[in-house]
């Protein structure tokens, strides 16, 4: 599979990450050869078999509805950016 | 940014040309004390920012696990609806970045929702019943809250929120107007409500829905684009939404422009929806089975203990107090309104086989007294018995049932667990049935207003009233009004 250049982009926004584009060119091409790679997958016939979409072979791991210690209010809001006494900060969203 | 679309009104004839076409994504906000994946407490009304934890906060190295009573709850509500219930359930990333999701990805059912397919059965208000054919209910979490205040240069952002377990409702495209989409949402808060799942506030945004709107010209099989409209705070503004994208986008569709698949808000001030342009401008979550979770299969023991456990519903109470209690189904829809008005109302039907009349206490007197003190049925002071046995009081002829409701209910109301007989004994009100003492009353009353009597039998029939009331007043209420009207009758007539 091509990684163009639009996709490179539209990745990296999705990611909310810059890049020089300057380096674009290399960066698909590596990307191209990482997919490829990955393709070679595809040369298994894994029809009939589900989708792997857990790594452990554990199940119902799960906790009863009891409420817990909680984070300090102070201490959640430490490592804020931009904060005031009682809410995290952010640039203003506009719907 | 936002763009406003007024519209004209559109003449019915050109209306009726079209089909409107509503699907509805309704998110229910769970009754847990802790989070979906953390223990955090779901406290509403807290101060901001401490119902918080590191997971919460999207601090790395966290683990998530989920809680087993919101996958308990989301069961309940699928066999609620009749849905098939997964039995092998995976959680999956919804990526996007949101200054209210800390962790850039929002844990959500992609494949496989708990609860596939399932239906709502509603009744419109000219009786005729219909019903809504669901998609899925999924298992997700909530974001935090952001709040926008005017002349603020910052977004402000609470957490308390973020976590708090959701299950997301989600119809067909099967609703045909916007009357039943209010009946339909009206039936999930009725259902939520009575499973004890969610508290079905909508204003409070524990119940919040977003509506798919499109247009097909009548007969046609192919939907047109579909029109999300969000930012809806109550049934009544889901409803106008619907009807405002109704008119919008057939005026466009008449004047041959292009009806843009987008996502608009509406605005409850001016009634209309506006397109809401973000910057991305597709939609790409990137899905992915979310790998810190463990899958979580619900065996059949457990299914069934959910089962076992469910409360009886509005829908069933309703056909039951139609056909068992011979109820008119107007009683019958007050009564089920709420669950535990419901339950009292079953109650107190074991006690009394007067129906009717039990439903007259109760969607009366008692109703009126609650609504008065804002109270809630568990906190009404009179047991289904004590009613039961003020119903027998009356039905027994011994009190009128305006000395009933005004003199003998109030007192119950002021010393619960005083009996209405011994009340009515004590205030003397027990009323006289005898025909050989009420007779003596009446034959005097007619003694000395002989005019009037003559006027009656001259055919001012009117005056019966009159008599009554002086038969009442010379008997101190006492007389039943039932026996006493037939004597009066009698001997005015002979």
């Amino acid at each position: 599979m091509k990684i163009d250049v639009n996709t490179l982009r539209k990745i990296a926004h999705l990611a909310r990450l810059e890049f020089d584009e300057k380096g674009a060119e290399h960066m698909t091409k590596d990307m191209t050869q990482i997919l490829d790679w990955v393709e070679k997958l595809n040369e298994l016939d894994t029809s009939g078999v589900e989708p792997l979409t857990t790594m452990s072979s554990e199940e119902n791991i799960m906790r009863e509805d009891v409420v817990g210690e909680h984070l300090d209010h102070e201490k959640g809001l430490k490592n804020a950016p931009k904060r005031d006494s009682d809410y995290f900060r952010v640039p203003k969203v506009l719907e | 940014m936002i763009e406003e679309t007024k519209t004209a009104p559109i003449s019915t004839g050109i209306k009726g040309k079209y089909e409107l076409v509503i699907g509805l994504e309704v998110h229910a906000q769970l009754l847990t004390n802790s989070k979906m994946y953390t223990s955090d407490s779901t406290a509403y009304g807290n101060l901001p920012n401490t119902n918080i934890s590191v997971l919460t906060l999207g601090h790395p190295g966290t683990l998530p696990k989920v809680n087993k009573r919101a996958v308990e709850f989301a069961i309940r509500m699928g066999l609620a609806c009749n849905c098939e219930i997964t039995r092998r359930n995976i959680f999956s990333r919804k990526n996007y970045f949101y200054p209210d999701l800390p962790k850039g990805y929002q844990i959500t059912q992609d494949k496989g929702p708990i609860c596939v397919g399932g239906e709502v059965p509603i009744t419109l208000g000219n009786g005729e019943n219909k019903t809504v054919t669901l998609n899925r209910i999924h298992m997700e979490e909530d974001a935090g809250k952001s709040m926008h205040l005017a002349g603020e240069t910052d977004t402000l952002v609470d957490f308390n929120r973020a976590g708090v377990p959701l299950i997301e409702i989600v119809t067909e495209p099967d609703m045909r107007s916007s009357e039943e989409a209010y009946q339909f949402l009206t039936e999930i808060k009725k259902l939520v409500r009575y499973l004890d799942i969610c508290d079905g506030n909508m204003e409070e945004g524990s119940l919040r829905c977003d509506a798919n709107i499109s247009i097909m010209p009548k007969g046609s099989k192919t939907l047109g684009k579909k029109v999300e409209v969000k930012n809806m705070n109550s049934f009544r503004n889901v409803a106008r939404a619907i009807e405002h994208e109704f008119d919008r986008q057939i005026l466009l569709y008449e004047n041959g422009e292009d009806i843009v698949s987008e996502t608009r808000t509406f605005d409850a001030t001016s009634g209309t929806t506006s397109s809401m342009r973000t910057k991305e401008d597709l939609n790409d979550y990137r899905y992915f089975p979310e790998p810190d979770l463990s899958p979580v299969v619900v065996s059949e023991e457990w299914l069934e203990n959910i089962q076992n456990e469910l409360p009886p519903l509005p829908r069933e109470l309703f056909e039951k107090f139609v056909r068992d209690y011979d109820l008119p189904t107007y009683d019958a829809g007050v009564l089920t309104d709420s669950k535990e008005i419901a339950l009292y109302f079953e109650a107190l039907c074991q006690a009394t086989q007067n129906y009717k009349a039990a439903s007259n206490w109760l969607m009366g007197p008692v109703k009126s007294y609650l609504n008065e003190l804002t109270l809630h049925i568990d906190d009404f002071p009179i047991k289904p018995e004590g009613i039961a046995s003020l119903i027998l009081l009356v039905d027994e002829g011994k009190v009128s049932f305006s000395v009933a409701s005004q003199k003998i209910y109030p007192e119950m109301l002021k010393s619960a667990g005083r009996s209405p007989l011994e009340i009515a004994q004590s205030l003397n009100l027990i009323q006289d049935s005898d025909e050989d003492s009420i007779k003596p009353i009446i034959e005097q009353v007619l003694e000395e207003s002989s005019g009037k009597v003559a006027e009656y039998r001259a055919g001012k029939k009117g005056l019966l009233g009159m008599f009554m009331g002086q038969v009442m007043k010379r008997s101190k209420g006492k007389a039943d009004p039932k026996v006493a009207n037939k004597i009066l009758i009698e001997l005015l007539e002979k």
